[in-house]
């Protein structure tokens, strides 16, 4: 029984407003500029997150720098995620069946609620209430689960889920959302982690701000849940169509434990994350680690088919999540943007992401791929998901680094566009008069020539001085930056006096300028 | 060759110098060098706000202004704009459903080239003091502009013809293919994020100590040397918090030559040590973000072609030989 909105890829009649916007933690509900202001005094921030993407860059460079053939592994990922994207509802029905016959059982989720519901009712089905009263999950990190906010909807059920990975417990016990896709507590120091581990962790005892010691001690925590909990949520960085098998890539293990320990495994995966073949991972499996952590090889790759008797969880689900995915898919300028194998390389080069962080996004999915995936997967009327894609100067240094080649400053500008038509602020600023007048003035050079004209006036009027201070929108400039003084004449009427010059004369020598 | 000059809106109102420069070095190569009269823009500031309808009439102008003109080649002094040209115009004429525009603009962009593309590629110069007689005894830094390294992938070449002048004292800009900041609108629909952005430029361009700071294209000069020019004036970053997380350091290497050289590395964010000391929630800058060297007279912006076009014998002269320096732009 599969039910799924269908991409409408190739019907000519699809209003990409007319399909569902996902819903969950993928909302600016302030402007990108708003939200950035309490963000950029951070100096810790600013510091950690410096150091942390300076480094996870140059270990990048590194590694891409070995392989002579990374421009061709960027263009052999690219093709086979749109492949997928072309066919994704063959696909998704290849690969449930594949999964099915070995065992697993798939459900659809047309949305977070969807979702939420889906994996609350499995829990109740499979893990038992405990002497609190409550149920307990252990949790592989996932962005998906993160995306439709499980942890915080499956609490108000009765169900407290554990994250297993060290950065997302700590992002967990503190109350607090990721900000980074790969390093999600790049916000937090030694000396926070460590008060939220003695906060939180009663049985954790006197602590030292020591790494080494803070791992432990989640270590610790962690044992006693691999060991006795029933029930495992994890994601999926990859679905094979042709053979049905889910995978997971990780560093530090516990992932593995979460996937192998328990008797149910329920995995939530975006429909985008199919690819067509095994043997598409000899391709991914580089360009993953190498654009994410800078590995060449991530320490542990675990994959899984069903269920294999005897071994491992014996009760494997799947729910399968679109939540806005269908919409993205349906534009056919941003579509791209589902390509994301989720490494976090553009946030790592992005120096917008370097300045506000992760939060100033709203999202999930924060840097150059959240500043066009979420109003893409919400539309851009959404809150304020509109703001987004002007988080950026569009300097492509995302698109350079992009392990699928998505040309993320087209599709920002692309969505600008969206939000001109959506006519997100009906009132008309200062800039947009602006733009209007200038669209006007530029659109024929004769009107061009003729507001030049003005210039020594503005020249006389200005004294040729620089200009520090102007109001308006002109202010929001001269906030940080002097302008220099107007010069007396533009080089167009400069040309046209030499040219009225040289006519009066014979064509010999160099040009005096 | 005959050789059409796209002045850029910015350059043609802001900087005509820039442009002046430009028609000085082609025709000291001996060619022809004709100004367009119709071309205004090439739409890049409203193609990036969005506003593709706005865009379509400033395309449909600059590809008019060109093809009723004769040329060879098309030349640019920004590699911003040239960019423009062939990734944005055909796909917003496109866009647009003027599929007529996107092939004459795409025919005209093919046929454009940014100023050190030109050339290198097309004119074959490689050494400016050899080729054009450029020199310019001066220390200067120079910052590659976004679109030229990753849309038009220029290379070394600016920077090559740089280093190529007679008695210039080349200074490697240290995080120099950082972004500025500018971005167009994004510097006023985001001013805080640019300026931040644009502080770090302007501290790592004074911690060079280089009289000038060159590049490519006069928007990011513009912008950079506006930055660089308020912290002279008022000795601090304006606009945007008093935060950063670059710092720059001298040290020192000895060459396979046994000669001992200084170089800038910058070092971004502090390593984990640093964390132990880093205050409550961290809202205060770890150090006072104004440069301790103080201000340096001189410290502006000019545009690689007005360097290329400076010789012995009208040399370009610096603000401590008595230039003016207009909002951190060398006039």
């Amino acid at each position: 029984m599969t039910f799924l909105g269908m991409p409408l890829l190739r019907s000519k009649h699809t209003d990409v407003n007319d399909l569902p916007g996902g819903q969950g933690n993928i909302v600016e509900d302030e402007s990108f500029a708003t939200v950035s202001h309490k963000h950029l005094s951070n100096q810790q921030l600013r510091n950690n997150i410096g150091h942390a993407t300076s480094t996870i860059r140059d270990k990048r460079s590194g590694v891409v720098a070995e392989l002579d053939d990374w421009e061709e592994l960027r263009e052999a990922g690219s093709r086979a995620k749109n492949q997928v994207m072309a066919n994704l509802p063959e696909y998704l029905e290849e690969f449930e069946a594949n999964f099915t016959a070995a065992g697993g059982i798939i459900h659809w989720a047309r949305d977070a609620d969807e979702a939420n519901a889906i994996v609350t009712e499995l829990v109740e089905a499979n893990a038992p209430v405990l002497e609190t009263g409550r149920r307990e999950v252990i949790k592989v990190k996932s962005m998906a689960t993160q995306e439709i906010g499980l942890n915080e909807h499956l609490e108000t059920q009765g169900i407290d889920a554990f994250e297993t990975d060290l950065a997302e417990l700590i992002v967990q016990l503190g109350d607090d959302k990721p900000s980074h896709i790969l390093v999600p507590a790049i916000h937090r120091n030694r000396d926070e982690i460590r008060q939220i581990f003695m906060d939180k962790m009663p049985d954790a005892g006197e602590l030292t701000n020591d790494p080494a010691v803070l791992a432990e001690a989640a270590r610790r925590h962690l044992r006693e849940k691999f060991l006795t909990t029933k029930v495992a949520v994890s994601g999926a960085n990859f679905g094979i169509a042709d053979t049905g098998t889910l995978g997971v890539v990780e560093s530090e293990g516990n992932g593995r434990m979460c996937l192998t320990l328990p008797e149910t495994l329920i995995t939530v995966m975006g429909i985008e994350k199919l690819l067509p073949s095994f043997s598409d991972l000899e391709v991914f499996l580089q360009l993953l680690p190498r654009s994410s952590t800078g590995e060449r090889m991530n320490p542990y790759t675990s994959f899984w088919t069903g269920k294999t008797p005897g071994d491992g969880p014996q009760n494997v689900h799947l729910v399968i999540l679109d939540n806005g995915r269908t919409r993205a898919l349906a534009d056919e300028h941003g579509r791209t943007a589902l390509n994301c194998i989720r490494c976090s390389a553009c946030m790592n080069v992005c120096p917008v992401y370097e300045r506000t962080g992760g939060h100033a996004y709203g999202s999930t999915y924060p840097g150059p791929i959240g500043a066009i995936l979420s109003p893409l997967l919400t539309g851009v009327e959404t809150e304020e998901n509109g703001s987004l894609p002007y988080a950026s100067s569009l300097c492509g240094a995302c698109y350079d680094v992009c392990p699928v080649k998505i040309n993320i400053p087209e599709i920002l500008v692309h969505l600008r566009n969206e939000d001109v038509e959506a006519n997100h602020s009906p009132v008309s600023s200062q800039l947009d008069t602006a733009l209007t007048g200038a669209s006007w003035m530029m659109g024929d050079g004769k009107r061009m020539a003729a507001a030049e004209k003005g210039l020594p006036l503005a020249h006389a009027v200005s004294g040729g001085k620089s200009m520090n201070s102007l109001p308006g929108i002109a202010g929001a400039w001269t906030s940080s930056r002097d302008i220099p003084g107007l010069p007396e004449k533009s080089f167009r009427q400069l040309w046209a006096e030499d040219e009225d010059r040289d006519e009066d004369r014979d064509e010999n020598g160099e040009d005096e300028t | 060759m005959k050789i059409a000059l796209f002045a850029t809106c910015i350059v043609d109102g802001m900087y005509p110098e820039v442009a002046q420069a430009t028609v000085t070095i082609l025709r000291r190569l001996g060619h022809e060098v004709t100004f367009p009269s119709g071309q205004a823009c090439c739409g890049q500031m409203h193609i990036n706000s969005g506003k593709f309808e706005q865009a379509e009439p400033v395309i449909n102008n600059h590809v008019r202004a060109f093809t009723s003109t004769e040329w060879d080649v098309a030349v640019a002094p920004s590699a911003s704009c040239v960019a423009s040209l062939g990734h944005q115009q055909p796909m917003v004429a496109r866009r647009m459903g003027n599929e007529a525009l996107a092939t004459a603009a795409a025919d005209v962009a093919g046929r454009t080239y940014e100023l050190s593309q030109l050339l290198t590629d097309v004119l074959g110069v490689t050494d400016a003091a050899a080729d054009l007689g450029s020199y310019f005894p001066h220390s200067v830094t120079y910052h590659p502009s976004c679109h030229g390294m990753r849309l038009l992938r220029l290379g070394d070449r600016q920077s090559d013809l740089i280093r190529s002048v007679e008695d210039i004292e080349f200074i490697e800009l240290p995080l120099a293919d950082a972004c500025c900041g500018f971005g167009g609108t994004f510097s006023v629909k985001n001013p805080e994020v640019s300026s931040a952005m644009l502080a770090d430029k302007a501290r790592t361009i004074q911690a060079t100590g280089a009289e000038v700071c060159t590049g490519g294209d006069a928007s990011c000069l513009l912008h950079i040397g506006g930055g660089l020019s308020r912290f002279q004036r008022t000795g601090r970053f304006e606009g945007t918090p008093d935060v950063t997380a670059v710092h720059v350091k001298e040290t020192s290497a000895t060459d396979i030559g046994g000669d001992h050289t200084e170089h800038l590395t910058a070092v971004v964010g502090a390593d984990d040590d640093d964390h132990l000391t880093a205050g409550e929630h961290g809202t205060s800058p770890a150090e006072p973000s104004q440069m301790q060297s103080g201000l340096r007279v001189g410290a502006s912006t000019v545009h690689l072609a007005r360097i290329l076009a400076s010789t012995k014998e009208d040399p370009l002269r610096v603000q401590s030989e008595g230039a003016t320096v207009s909002g951190g732009s060398l006039r």
